[in-house]
């Protein structure tokens, strides 16, 4: 299997085989990222399928998915690249009994077998194809994000001690944020800029009958609408997609193959999770409309 | 356009719109970087150009890079990137043509048009929309100028139909009366989302008539609203209004975030033992990486006091969607709203619904004392008397309104008692600081008691004061 994609259609094909269908512009952009070799900027609210299109990349490509889950407080040490002291110190009290000078030493232990590789440098020193996923962005400090910039643009990291490593693999990179801060312009720059919201009608319902292949097109059909009335509301916690697919399941599991009033009372607690929501959402399903309301 | 597009004739084609496109996204105030719009040009050639739909996904991945900045790309591709002309067989706004619309050739009877249109709206999918959209401005939409030009305008399509009116007749026709309420529910739903589809519809059909007519650059101008970060809070549409109450949440968090002692500053601390010889054990225990205790992260203690008087209304509905980010971010945040009186209002927006929390304030918080026009002085001055007590040497006070007094006391030294209890007083005008002290504005009275009184006005100005309140 060729790696790159040779076109929109045959990316369309291939996410699609790899269990992810995706809409015009998310075909669009992971096309262009992969022409282009900029990495692409996911963002969009919880539950939208970004962590899974990296997934999906990676299945479609054929390559290694690397990911990098970010949280407050991750550092180099963590994310690029770390020393082995341990290893360091038994090179060095090895030495001490032998006869190697101090200067060998020293370039010995600032040797690649003293490198731990993490996410960041794995991904561009492998030698096979690679899908970096850099995920929640957003959660980690301001300062780190400098740190992605090199590896963003030039897919390369430099090590004092070492010199500068060079992809040889250029890896494609998938970065997800859930915007609860404004990235910087500079990592937003150096990135392909996807915004995933909740996917429409169709696509849900086609997404369904493709994870939950046994609920019949009519009840499919139903739930991805009530999903749609819900996610209008402003609820503190809209349901993702996930959230739709196992309210399907549960569906089945009940035996019910269509939903009105009473079976959704009895089972929204699948994708309504706080208490509020759920008289909100209880509410406006079984007030019937009216029209002058509107 | 014109000061900014280079004049070089030698650009032609797709090479040259694209530039025309970036320069009118730049003046909608996208910040399109030089590297950007050559990325939109590796994008265009790496796509299929007959496709507009990937051209669109293909573009706006490389020129935007944020979502409140899709709305304007839109308008904008429209203007630039518009859809192929008329529907086959429509005579093009020929020159001359009878004044009157009901008597050109092939205009249909309106009656006869509405029916047509509902059946569309209950059935038919996205091009028979489209189409409906396309022969109403065609039809009613158009206005014969005094030169013989054709002009388009919206308001004169809607004037045929009352899109209302229209929702009511589509669920008469449906008959879902008598339905369960879950499907009733699903098909207004239903009807909503297809009527929306087709306002937006004939927004898009006018605005391509008016660029054929008149070119993309003198439309781009007029077309496109600020930005939702840049949208004055008194001037806020329904939709800028659910984006604002997105981008408020990080804002307050943000906020909340500075006003606490800064935690990683852990190099200061003392030494932490008993961490950093468990470090050691992977070092041989050689303490190379020494741990330290961090400090003590002080919660934030924040007292907002809100004028929520008609005079500011659309400001204060803002405010009070500030507030209850705020509150849903920290618990220490204590909200006091007023009108000529003050109440506390943290309790009614604890239960994080916004809307029930501004249905409760009116109804249960006592805010009105004498007439119901704002009054900061006697505000401040109850505050002062009952309240102060709960300020601490840690707690910033965020006062926001427009100060203006109606002409009554002042009290600064209400405001200056409060000001002195607390560690800051921020004060949050959402008037333009030229006007300040204009008319019955007592602005710089009060200012003169506060830390820092700024113009907040939009939430770009709101994401200022926040960088600079440390």
């Amino acid at each position: 299997m060729p790696t790159e994609f040779s076109g929109l259609p045959d990316t369309e094909q291939r996410l699609a085989a790899a269990g992810y269908l995706p809409s015009t512009s998310i075909s669009t952009v992971t096309y262009l990222a992969d022409r282009l070799g900029k990495p692409v900027l996911v963002e969009g609210p919880a539950g939208v399928g970004k962590t899974e299109l990296a997934k999906a990349v990676a299945t479609a490509k054929g390559a290694r998915l690397v990911r990098l889950q970010c949280y407050e407080g991750l550092d180099e040490a963590k994310a690029l690249y770390e020393w082995n002291y341990s290893k360091q110190l038994l090179r060095i009290q090895a030495a001490a009994g032998g006869d190697a000078t101090w200067a060998q030493t020293h370039d010995d232990i600032f040797g690649r077998e003293y490198l731990l590789t993490r996410p960041l440098l794995e991904a561009i020193s492998v030698d096979t194809p690679t899908v970096l996923l850099i995920d929640e962005i957003d959660k980690v400090d301001f300062e780190f994000e400098a740190l992605l910039l090199e590896i963003l643009s030039d897919f390369q990291v430099t090590i004092p001690e070492l010199g500068t490593v060079a992809a040889v693999h250029q890896p494609y990179v998938v970065l997800t944020s859930n915007s609860t801060r404004e990235l910087s312009e500079a990592l937003k720059r150096r990135c392909l800029y996807l915004h995933m919201d909740y996917p429409d009608i169709e696509r849900e319902k086609a997404i369904v009958l493709a994870r939950v292949p046994e609920v019949p097109e009519q009840l499919a059909d139903q739930l991805v609408r009530v999903v749609r009335s819900l996610r209008n509301l402003d609820l503190k916690k809209s349901p993702s997609i996930s959230e739709t697919l196992d309210w399907a399941r549960t569906l089945l599991a009940l035996g019910y193959d269509s939903i009105n009033a009473d079976v959704a009372a009895q089972t929204l607690n699948v994708v309504v999770k706080y208490q509020a929501d759920m008289e909100k959402a209880l509410k406006h399903l079984s007030v019937p409309p009216d029209p002058s309301l509107n | 356009m014109s000061a900014l597009t280079p004049p070089d004739p030698s650009l032609k084609g797709l090479q040259a719109r694209l530039l025309d496109f970036h320069h009118a996204l730049r003046d909608a105030g996208v910040a399109v970087s030089i590297s950007d719009g050559m990325d939109a040009m590796r994008a265009a050639a790496a796509v299929d150009l007959l496709d507009r739909d990937v051209l669109r996904e293909a573009l706006a991945a490389t020129l935007t890079s944020s979502a409140s900045h899709r709305i304007a790309f839109d308008t904008l591709f429209d203007i630039y990137f518009p859809r192929t002309s008329a529907l086959p067989g429509e005579e093009e706004a020929p020159a001359g043509a009878s004044p009157d619309g009901s008597a050109r050739p092939g205009t249909r009877d309106p009656m006869d048009f509405l029916s047509d249109l509902i059946e569309q709206l209950s059935a038919g999918g996205d091009a028979e929309l489209r189409r409906m959209a396309q022969e109403a401005v065609g039809q009613f939409g158009r206005v014969e100028n005094a030169d013989g030009s054709t002009s388009y305008f919206a308001y004169r399509v809607y004037r045929h139909f009352n899109l209302r009116g229209m929702l009511r007749r589509l669920m008469q026709e449906a008959g879902i009366e008598d339905a369960d309420d879950l499907v009733s529910r699903l098909q207004v739903d239903e009807f909503e989302e297809r009527l929306r589809r087709f306002r937006e519809e004939i927004d898009a059909e006018i605005r391509r008539r008016q660029v054929e007519s008149r070119g993309p650059e003198a439309i781009a101008r007029r077309a496109v609203r600020p930005l939702p970060e840049d949208v004055d809070f008194f001037s806020i549409t329904g939709d800028e209004q659910a984006h604002m109450r997105r981008a408020v949440r990080p804002l307050a968090r943000k906020l909340a975030t500075r006003l606490a002692v800064k935690r990683r500053r852990a190099r200061d601390g003392t030494l932490d033992v008993r961490r950093t010889l468990r470090r050691a054990l992977g070092t041989g225990g050689v303490p190379i990486d020494p741990a330290y205790r961090s400090k003590k992260v002080h919660r934030p203690e924040l007292v907002l006091i809100c004028d929520v008087s008609g005079s500011v209304a659309a400001f204060a509905k803002f405010t009070l969607m500030f507030t209850h980010a705020l509150q849903g971010q920290f618990s220490r945040v204590r909200s006091f709203a007023f009108i000529d009186t003050v109440d506390e209002v943290t309790d009614l927006f604890a239960d994080g619904d916004f809307g029930a929390g501004m249905a409760r304030m009116t109804q249960e918080a006592d805010l009105v004392w004498l007439d119901g026009h704002s009054d900061y002085g006697h505000a401040f001055e109850v505050f002062a008397q009952r309240y102060v007590k709960t300020l601490t040497p840690r707690t910033t006070v965020l006062v926001l309104g427009d100060a203006r007094n109606n002409y009554r006391a002042a009290n600064v030294w209400a405001l200056k008692e409060i000001s002195d209890h607390a560690k800051r007083t921020f004060w949050l005008n959402p008037e333009p600081a030229g006007q300040w002290d204009s008319g019955d504005s007592i602005a710089m009275d009060y200012a003169r008691v506060c830390d820092r009184m700024v113009e907040c006005r939009n939430l770009t100005q709101l994401a200022e004061f926040i960088e600079t309140v440390v």
